[in-house]
């Protein structure tokens, strides 16, 4: 919302400086964006405040009079103006259009008053496009000489309008800085939804008058009926109180369609609409001033369509198949639920939205029925949602207007409407008020205030922030009884209207002046979130085993996780998440599989890395039919591919990773989390080479699969080494991660240590053989380690040679050598007869 | 005999001088100290002597042996330190060549900002509660006093799914109502963490996914005064200790009086730039004390219960510390952006 200082001056007097203004409205929650400074001095320094704007040299810029338009003698397209600044006469050349109406007719009768700049002003070019900065110069334009110039808007920085120069009305005194008279400031306010009511200038003014204390200054509302009664000349009917507690009409007579005068010009345009004649500029006017949009009917045209009588105003839903043209010139099929404001003869607008063609004003109008209504904001906003159309007016209405409002938008309609184009308004208004909203009284005391805001006011400091913002306040004892006023419908009954009311008690009263404080309520009980702590610690965990953290988009579709598998189909028949609204095919579902979210972070980051090790906790989501939510999962996704070690000038290790180097990885994992019994076994899996994966099991249940990327995967993400990953279901393991442990002493006496190689058959697996020696060698063999795998010749076909190195230790004493070899006995004896192992000799 | 231990000891220690090497120095001990050494065949030789001179030549030759033991350890200590003292100048590295790398892990910078965020949190008494990003339309709007088609839903662009009434929360509000209706009647301190989205098209400011912190406190006594407080104690310790705030009045319809803090640019030092648009603030958050309907929703009792809530954004707040120009980066998972923080 675009609100010009001169404009908030109307209804109340300022004098804070613009910056401490801006600055006032913006704590208060009317946040100033930027401040546009109309040839006022911008502030120097630093003003935390987004400014622009140009500066008018109170010299060099002043208002003129045009004496007389003569031809140029050697340019058809340039004029001269001989004008006079009060003091002295200047020639001055232009190609303004509109001054060649008055091209060589002799010294005109009525003088055209001018924004001038002499030389040496800073002004914008108004040819130009964009916003460049020019010093005005001396020049001679075909053989005449000019020092001067007349503006057009855009050249003063006002508008980006250049087709023409500024004509102001007849009164403007000539000879005055142009500063003084169209200098301005225009703020740029964030309208909330909240403050809606704000939205117009009177609102604003409101606001400021409470916050620095300032009267209002409110229109009279008083009209200048001189008119017949216009009982009779038009009647309303409502069918949907509901959707239309009110509709009001006004009559004015026998006007005049032409422009508006220019400081009615320069405000719609500081306020950002565009001018268009007389009758719509003051319904615009009218609802940028006070904040009710109005819509102006032909009415001669509506008499017509009643076939000569006096027009009916009916407002309604739509017959079914009903369509209406509007004002943007689309013909629209209407929604069941918009209401529209019809005539006996059919539809004439969308309500509160935007007009019909047919009974707009035109040049030719000469009597306008004046439309002031209220209209159900949820009804305007499904309107405007189905017909992806939008409008000052819908914006005002579909955020809420008080029915009071439209008595007062018409009123002042009218008069302006009289003042611009003349004519006589019919005595009275058509007024059909079927549904007023209900007048809405809180009581609050000062227990209240310090219980939310924790500052203390009595009884009449609170009575009188709400006065100053129009409630109308009893004060009894403690309690402070206000009444909501009239143009706001924002405050609720009851325990939510107090909430409203400390809210605009804290604004007012300044949300800088409440202290800080410590909470001093209880502290609540403690429950503590274990499985977020797990995940942090598995965090830390997998960043200490070196893998990267990645974090991935979760939506994506169904097609590119299907990348994932080897023949491209997943083989789960799980339903997606499913957007009803994507922004684009690629991001369509929520995802089910983590693994292609890194997978795809692994090809990016392939074309610059030799060597990728990342990690990624998240969710999946899982949707049932019969679940209206979907189950979101905790998944865990590690990921390693290309060299082992970075490289290097020197011993570098250049060979890449496999399935062992994750193996490795994750029994870390597995160890850091205290998980005694991890089982590794063998498996096929849709994603991995089918010699190379395995399932992770923990006390026998399936928490998820890791192995090497099948090549042909890989191939489709563009990787050409090996690529090792796993897949974790986090809840599971979570859930049976251990809460607690306990440590072992250290041992005090040297432990003996061992190799030992044996031969087995190649079917048996390296777990086996661990297990053997451990049960066998329990207590005292304590560690175990393989350091060496051999199949060859030296032991034959289909067999291999596991080398370990044991640790004998006992917690009591020193073992000795007999011990040792006897418990040695021992595990070969039991590898011998449960494995058919051999001691390799 | 005495004359000669004399001899074998003047012998000895004029040849070690001259040694210069340990292989020497080796070969001298075997000839001196060693099983043949001629001053063991002197202790051999012992018997052979008289009774009277048998003690004299036995202490003689033990002081001998001792005397040549110490010169050869003191000669070996030489040579040690002088031929360390040698390697030490030889070995000489170029200390400019890099390093052998090192793999490293690292914490995604969104999970960075987070876990800052937990710990200040923590310390001022918040814990984390978790809750779903696949919300119900209730949840996520009509609970939080925004009924349908209300004019504050027009400030989230929300993802539908095509399951009517199941939305992509648009921020973690709706955990508000999770964790009241869990502890209802008692009071709350949390933070609710986690991943929201927006229907927005991706680009260098904004984004379809992102993180959201939310506080919630609830109690008999609590106030806007202690919002305030609460929030500037936070900002001295995530931004800067002296850090200065402001508060403006803002609008959520969740929370009522509503209000934005601001904190002063700390790039521009409140000078004004780009990043803070000129204004020489940056907005951090947004907060306000619970709305009586999200409080009565939750369970609460608005007239025996207040509370206040707040949420702001990681990825923002890091973009800021650490000046990133485009969001989009946290979610390309980039090495070459991961592996700056
Ligand atoms: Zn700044």
């Amino acid at each position: 919302m675009k609100v010009p200082l001169s404009w908030l001056k109307d209804f109340v007097e300022i004098d804070l400086p613009i910056e401490e203004l801006a600055k006032r409205l913006t704590l208060a929650g009317l946040e100033v964006e930027e401040i546009k400074y109309i040839g006022l001095p911008m502030p120097k320094d630093s003003s935390q405040m987004k400014s622009s704007g140009l500066p008018w040299d109170r010299e060099k810029f002043v208002i003129a009079e045009i004496l007389e338009v003569m031809p140029h003698p050697n340019a058809d397209r340039l004029v001269l103006v001989r004008l006079s600044d009060g003091k002295t006469e200047e020639i001055a050349l232009t190609g303004a259009p509109n001054l060649f109406q008055f091209k060589g007719k002799g010294p005109l009768d009525k003088p055209l008053k001018v924004a001038y700049a002499r030389q040496g002003a800073r002004l914008y070019d108004g040819h130009k496009p964009g916003w460049i900065l020019t010093t005005l110069k001396r020049t001679k334009i075909r053989g005449i000489e000019s020092r001067s110039m007349v503006c057009s808007e855009k050249e003063l920085g006002i508008s980006e309008e250049c087709e023409g120069i500024i004509v102001f009305d007849d009164d403007t005194p000539v000879g005055l800085p142009l500063v003084d008279f169209i200098g301005d400031a225009v703020f740029d306010i964030a309208i909330t939804p909240n403050i809606a009511r704000n939205a117009n200038i009177l609102g604003v003014a409101r606001e400021v008058a409470a916050l620095t204390g300032k009267k209002l200054k409110p229109p009279s509302y008083k009209v200048p009926w001189e008119g017949a009664p216009i009982k009779g000349r038009a009647s309303v009917e409502i069918r949907e109180p509901n959707l239309n507690p009110r509709f009001i009409l006004g009559l004015i007579e026998d006007i005049e369609v032409k422009p508006s005068p220019y400081w009615v010009q320069l405000r719609l345009r500081l306020a950002g609409m565009r001018p268009i004649n007389n009758i719509v500029d003051a319904t615009n006017y009218a609802m940028l001033e006070i904040g009710e949009p109005l819509h102006a009917f032909d009415y001669d045209i509506l008499c017509q369509r009643a076939g000569g009588k006096p027009p009916t105003i009916i407002t309604r839903l739509p017959e079914p198949d009903e369509r209406l043209t509007t004002l943007d010139e689309v013909e629209r099929s209407l929604d069941e639920f918009s209401v529209l404001v019809a005539d006996t003869a059919g539809a004439l607008s969308i309500a509160g939205v935007m007009g019909g063609t047919e009974t707009e004003v035109n040049q030719q109008t000469r009597n306008v029925l004046l439309e002031g209504a209220a209209w159900n904001f949820i009804n305007i906003r499904q309107t405007i949602a189905a017909q992806k159309l939008s409008s000052e007016a819908a914006y005002r209405f579909s955020r809420g207007i008080h029915p009071a409002m439209a008595e007062r938008g018409i009123r002042q309609c009218l008069s302006l409407m009289q003042q611009l184009a003349g004519g006589t308004i019919a005595k009275g208004l058509i007024d059909n008020y079927p549904s007023p909203p209900e007048l809405i009284t809180i009581t609050i005391t000062p227990t209240d205030v310090r219980r939310c805001l924790g500052i203390n006011l009595s009884p009449s400091e609170m009575a009188d922030i709400l006065r100053r913002l129009e409630f109308s306040v009893d004060v009894d004892k403690e309690n402070v009884r206000a009444t909501v006023p009239d143009h706001r419908l924002d405050i609720s009954q009851g325990v939510i209207g107090k909430a409203d009311l400390m809210e605009e008690i804290a604004r007012i009263y300044g949300y800088d002046r409440i202290p800080e404080t410590q909470i001093s309520d209880i502290i609540p009980p403690q429950y503590g979130n274990p499985t977020l702590e797990r995940e942090e610690q598995l965090r830390d965990l997998l960043v200490s085993l070196g893998l990267q953290e990645v974090i991935t988009y979760r939506l994506t579709s169904p097609e590119r996780e299907a990348r994932l598998f080897v023949d491209e189909t997943p083989p789960d028949e799980q339903a997606y998440v499913r957007l009803a609204n994507p922004i684009s095919n690629s991001r369509i579902v929520m995802r089910h599989s983590l693994l292609a979210s890194v997978l795809e972070s692994v090809e990016q980051n392939n074309r610059v890395r030799d060597q990728i090790a990342l990690f990624e906790i998240g969710p999946i989501y899982m949707a049932y039919a019969e679940k209206a939510l979907p189950e979101e999962l905790l998944r865990l996704i590690i990921t390693l591919t290309g060299r082992r070690a970075p490289a290097c000038w020197q011993d570098g290790d250049s060979n890449q990773m496999d399935f062992y180097d994750l193996k490795g990885l994750i029994a870390s994992m597995f160890a850091a989390m205290h998980f005694e019994s991890v089982r590794y076994q063998s498996a096929k899996h849709p994603v991995f080479h089918p010699g190379k994966c395995a399932d992770v099991l923990l006390d026998d249940q399936l928490v998820g699969s890791m192995g090497e990327l099948h090549p042909l995967v890989a191939e489709r993400y563009g990787l050409s080494a090996p690529l090792l990953a796993a897949d974790f279901n986090l809840d599971l393991i979570f859930n049976k991660m251990p809460t607690t442990y306990i440590t072992e002493p250290v041992p005090i006496f040297p432990p003996a240590l061992e190799d030992l190689a044996i031969v087995v058959d190649e079917s048996i697996p390296a777990k086996e053989i661990e297990q053997v020696i451990l049960r066998a060698g329990r207590p005292i063999v304590t560690e175990l380690r393989l350091f060496d795998v051999y199949r060859g010749a030296q032991i034959g076909a289909g067999r291999k040679s596991l080398a370990y190195s044991l640790v004998y230790q006992a917690s009591d004493r020193t073992l000795t050598d007999n011990e040792v070899a006897k418990i040695r006995k021992r595990i070969l004896k039991a590898l011998t007869q449960e494995l058919e192992a051999e001691l390799r000799s | 005999m005495l004359k000669r231990l004399d001899r074998i000891k003047a012998q000895a220690l004029t040849n070690l001088e001259s040694i210069n090497d340990p292989a020497a120095l080796q070969a001298w001990k075997v000839k001196y100290l060693g099983r043949s050494a001629e001053l063991a065949e002197v202790l051999q030789d012992l018997p052979k002597a008289s009774k009277e001179e048998r003690p004299q030549i036995g202490r003689r030759a033990n002081e001998v042996k001792n005397a040549l033991v110490a010169a050869y350890e003191e000669q070996a200590n030489t040579l040690h330190k002088k031929a360390l003292a040698q390697s030490l100048v030889q070995e000489h590295l170029d200390v400019t060549l890099p390093g052998r790398p090192r793999l490293k892990g690292r914490l995604h910078p969104a999970t960075q900002t987070l876990r800052q965020l937990f710990r200040i949190w923590a310390e001022m008494g918040f814990q984390i509660y978790h809750s779903r990003e696949v919300e119900t339309d209730e949840y996520n709007f009509g609970l939080l006093n925004m009924p349908a088609y209300h004019p504050a839903r027009d400030m989230w662009d929300t993802f539908y799914t095509t399951r009517s009434g199941i939305i992509l929360r648009t921020q973690t509000s709706p955990g508000q109502i999770h964790v009241m209706r869990e502890r209802a009647p008692e009071p709350i301190r949390v933070i609710l963490p986690g991943m929201c989205y927006r229907y927005e098209q991706i680009s260098a400011r904004s984004e379809i996914q992102f993180n959201q912190i939310e506080g919630l406190a609830i109690g008999h006594n609590i106030t806007f005064a202690d919002l305030k407080g609460t929030l500037m104690a936070f900002a001295s310790r995530f931004f800067s200790q002296n850090a200065a705030t402001r508060f403006r009045a803002s609008h959520f319809p969740f929370t009522e009086p509503s209000a934005e803090m601001d904190v002063e640019c700390f790039i521009c030092g409140g000078e004004g730039c780009s990043v803070c648009k000129d204004t020489g603030w940056l907005e951090i958050l947004g907060c306000g004390m619970v709305h009586p309907l999200v409080l009565q929703n939750g369970g609460y009792d608005p007239e025996e219960f207040s509370g206040f809530a707040f949420g702001m954004g990681p990825e923002r707040m890091t973009m800021l510390k650490r000046q990133i120009h485009d969001i989009r980066y946290f979610w390309r998972n980039d090495l070459r952006f991961l592996e700056q923080f």
